[in-house]
């Protein structure tokens, strides 16, 4: 009897080898097709964002910034590279992901995955790993831009990684869930034009958000991309107008309660299975 | 102790937002190495149910198993089981055929090196290696449809459901495409198959069910099902010139005009044609030639694309 068990136990024990193998497969699989069409269109994906912020750059930080010379004792220039990247960030991870889930709906080549046996939590992890993919590598590319106008010393590394991972995934997740309730084209379009592109602007990017008054600091708090800015500001420059625990504190809250929303679609098949 | 059915449902319905009923508690038994035509007319349910055994649609109530496997237990085991032929293209136009097989095996957990002799061996099979690595905006639409088939099998599925794998697809296309798939049938694969072309169900399923709104309206073997058939349909040739002449009427038989020199009648098998032929004499129309009614032209191409000529088709057969 005993010996029955444990054959049971060990063929469960392959079983679950032999799924949790095949959903790293598919894992990556995702992934690589989500970089592969990133690079196969990168005229579209990588260079916009490299010629917007170098635009911004020579306007905001060379010409403007001549003028308003140190903030916090960084020059201007140096003082809104933080936030510009994890503007380029924050965009490219959100707009990867509404793009790319949103045109398999609409090709109905999102049916390759829902009638494979990957659980939702790969389709999302791998559509998540794309975006955050271009994020960085986005990211990267307007760092190297950045220190053609200015020196850069990254104060603190870990911060500075774990924030744009952080950033990235939250509006990576935020995008996916505006793709699956998105019926057309322009459903993809107004929230980074009428939520995203303000809330950046207005969080902090190139300004220290102590200069508001009241009552425009206190709205500015409820602004998820200050903390996002501030925390990654923190990790390059090694200063940030909210305390660090507490941007930690609302990314994670942000990434999960985000995850646990697209999951849970996603495993109802909301706006995909009829 | 009988085998485990490749699918079974049980109860199948489905309500959808808008309140139609699509299926009113269908039961289905398949067994395992079955070629099995699933048939109805357009709004039947037949994609609705299609769409329950490949995960696409939700059902209301009711269960759908695969090899024993409930589709509400375990999901990601029922569709290893499945590989699916959707009636209407779902690939990415700007990827290319061998991308768009090996992506889909990773789906299935199958490593890229598994999955790329696969994929050639597919795409060789159904005849598209030569455009594996173009992207697929640049294929034809036959090239598209077997491409879908050879998506399909990547998993290498026990149960393979095509729902109208031919539609508008050419006739030496569609013989190749079943050419495939009566191979992957004998070599134990359970097929499942929806078409609006019956000579295809007709000549291919061993068994069949007819849906109609959402019901099983018949569900037997294929041979039955003819058998009940009674009513024949024959086509007569008739001299140019009698465009002018009323066609006589006659009891059991619908005749009626196709043009200025054909004649189509149809009447129960049982019937006989002497009272037919005596009452066109009667009108004083001569039948020159007389053929059941069967897609002709279909065999004619065929032998031209195949053998070059009619006759050497007939001859090498």
């Amino acid at each position: 009897m005993n010996d029955v068990r444990a054959e049971a136990a060990v063929d469960v024990e392959a079983r679950e080898f032999s799924v949790a193998r095949a959903n790293a497969v598919a894992l990556y699989t995702i992934t690589r097709r989500e970089v592969k069409r990133m690079l196969r269109i990168w005229t579209q994906t990588l260079i916009p964002p490299a010629i917007t912020m170098t635009l911004y750059f020579v306007i905001f930080g060379r010409l403007i910034g001549s003028r308003i010379g140190s903030m916090h004792g960084f020059s201007y220039m140096q003082y809104i590279v933080p936030g510009l990247v994890m503007m380029s960030v924050i965009t490219n991870s959100y707009g990867n992901i509404t793009s790319s889930f949103f045109g398999s709906k609409f090709g109905r080549y999102v049916e390759e995955l829902l009638a494979s046996p990957m659980p939702s939590w790969v389709v999302l992890s791998g559509y998540v790993a794309g975006a955050v993919l271009r994020g960085l590598l986005v990211g990267a590319i307007v760092l190297v831009i950045a220190l053609f106008f200015t020196s850069l010393h990254i104060a603190h590394p870990l911060v500075t990684i774990s924030t744009v991972l952080l950033g990235s995934t939250i509006f990576s997740l935020a995008g996916f869930i505006n793709a699956m309730f998105a019926k057309k084209f322009d459903d993809i379009a107004i929230v980074p034009t009428f939520v995203l592109t303000p809330l950046t602007y207005l969080g902090g990017v190139f300004y220290s958000v102590n200069a508001l008054g009241s009552p425009w600091r206190e709205v500015s708090l409820g602004n998820p991309i200050l903390y996002m800015v501030n925390a990654f500001r923190y990790g390059v420059l090694g200063i940030s107008d909210v305390a660090v625990w507490i941007t930690y504190a609302v990314m994670l809250a942000f990434a999960i309660a985000l995850a646990a929303v697209a999951l849970t679609l996603l495993h109802r098949g909301v706006g995909l299975r009829s | 102790m009988p085998a485990v059915p490749a699918l079974e449902t049980v109860d199948l319905r489905k309500t959808y937002a808008n309140g139609v009923e699509a299926l009113k508690g269908v039961s289905l038994r398949v067994e395992p190495g079955d070629f099995f035509a699933l048939l109805g007319p357009n709004g039947a349910g037949k994609s609705t149910l299609i769409g329950i055994l490949s995960s696409l649609v939700n059902p209301t109530s009711g269960d759908a198993r695969a090899f024993g496997i409930s589709i509400h237990r375990d999901r990601g085991a029922v569709m290893r089981q499945i590989g699916l032929v959707p009636q209407e293209i779902n690939f990415n136009q700007f990827e290319t055929p061998f991308d768009i097989c090996v992506n889909v095996a990773g789906f299935y957990g199958i490593p890229r090196d598994v999955a790329r002799p696969r994929a050639e061996k597919y795409l060789n099979e159904l005849r598209i290696w030569d455009k594996a690595f173009q992207q697929t905006r640049m294929m034809s639409g036959g090239m598209k449809r077997r491409l879908m088939i050879a998506r399909a099998m990547m998993n290498e599925p026990r149960l393979l459901i095509l729902d109208e794998p031919t539609a508008g697809v050419d006739i030496e296309i569609r013989r190749s495409m079943w050419q495939f798939i009566t191979g992957i049938n004998r070599a134990g694969t359970t097929v499942i198959l929806t078409t609006h072309y019956l000579e295809e169900a007709e000549q291919l399923c061993r068994n069949i069910a007819i849906i109609d709104h959402g019901n099983i309206v018949e569900n037997t073997a294929m041979r039955t099902l003819l058998a009940k058939l009674d009513v024949e349909t024959f086509i007569l040739d008739v001299p140019a010139g009698f465009a002018g002449e009323a066609l006589p009427e006659v009891p059991g038989v619908k005749l009626t005009r196709i043009d200025a020199q054909t004649l189509e009648a149809e009447m129960s098998k049982s019937h006989d044609l002497n009272s037919l032929f005596a009452a066109l004499s009667g009108r004083g129309i001569t039948v020159t030639s007389l053929r059941n009614k069967t897609n002709r032209l279909e065999e004619l191409f065929v032998r031209l694309v195949e053998h070059g000529k009619p006759d050497q088709g007939r001859a090498a057969a």
